[in-house]
């Protein structure tokens, strides 16, 4: 019979997410000042990444597809950062 | 798996028209993240703006449903990425299954909007239709109450197309499977993870911060 069972990396990465998600929620009623948004977006880039690299399989592809993976954030960066450059120096 | 159609003349073999299929769902998921991308860019120079106005915004997000259509999508994604793993002929009526069930998860997600849309309505928290805040941060509140309504609602947009895409593939692919079903289910599996992560980002964003002031 072939196997119809999930690989344990999926599982893994799927308890992880759902583990996570607990954590981000919890931290957020801590008061950490303005530590508080450091932690929901680091936690939410891990979460990202655990998809991406799992779900997206791209913990499989090399060259080629992960150039094409990673243009997407290249561009967001630079839209991220000339775009927000502005407001953080206005005196 | 059988394929009963030849690849066509721009391809050496499957796995070549494959990879490139895969290639050109990276390309869309590129310009999808700088779509979202712009919103969050929005976001962050008026949250710089308006500090506290956002963070009371976000006291008023509902929390509890943001967390479970969180879990939703994650466990929606987690089947998908299940289906594609074990797909073939032999596996394919479980893969049937799964797809069905990521997207009831997209529909429920989508009904747990709705009602969390109603409760704001319910609350005055609609700028444009219905919205009524008194004091000093009510400027920062409504502004956070209009990104809140334009990326959620792109958002659930996308997952409504990501929703069709799934059962259409499962109707298509739940007889004989082939190597094109696997592509196709494979791009559209890899929108459907390209949402979760959007979802990741603008739940971190909409409905986190403010919390801990609370």
């Amino acid at each position: 019979m072939t196997d119809w069972r999930p690989p344990l990396a999926l599982i893994g990465a799927w308890l992880g997410l759902l583990a996570l998600l607990a954590l981000t929620v919890t931290l957020a009623y801590v008061p950490l000042g303005a530590g508080n948004a450091v932690v929901a977006l680091t936690i939410g880039t891990i979460k990202a990444g655990l998809v991406a690299t799992i779900f997206m399989e791209l913990w499989h592809r090399r060259g080629l597809t992960l150039v094409f993976a990673g243009a997407g954030l290249f561009w967001l960066g630079i839209l991220l950062y000339l775009g927000s450059m502005d407001f953080l120096t206005r005196t | 798996m059988p394929d009963s159609s030849a690849v066509a003349p721009q391809y050496a073999s499957i796995p070549h028209r494959d990879h490139t299929a895969e290639l050109g769902m990276w390309v869309f998921i590129a310009t999808e993240v700088l779509l979202f991308g712009g919103l969050i860019l929005a976001y962050f120079v008026y949250r710089h703006a308006f500090p506290q106005g956002f963070a009371e915004g976000s006291r008023h997000t509902e929390i509890v449903i943001g967390t479970a259509n969180t879990a939703v999508l994650l466990t929606s994604s987690f089947l998908v990425a299940w289906a594609i793993e074990i797909f073939s002929p032999a596996t394919i009526r479980i893969v049937t299954w799964l797809l069905i069930g990521a997207a009831c998860l997209g529909l429920l997600f989508i009904v747990l909007k709705g009602i969390e849309y109603s409760k704001e309505y319910d609350e005055h928290l609609v700028p444009g239709i219905d919205f009524l805040f008194a004091g000093p941060l009510a400027n920062g509140v409504q502004l956070f109450f209009i990104f809140y309504f334009i990326a959620t609602a792109i958002h659930a947009l996308h997952m409504l197309i990501g929703i069709c895409l799934l059962i259409t593939l499962a109707t298509l692919c739940r007889k004989a499977p082939t190597t094109r079903h696997h592509a196709a289910l494979h791009s559209a599996a890899l929108y459907w993870h390209f949402v979760d992560v959007a979802w990741i980002f603008l739940f971190a964003l909409i409905y986190l911060p403010g919390r801990s002031a609370s």
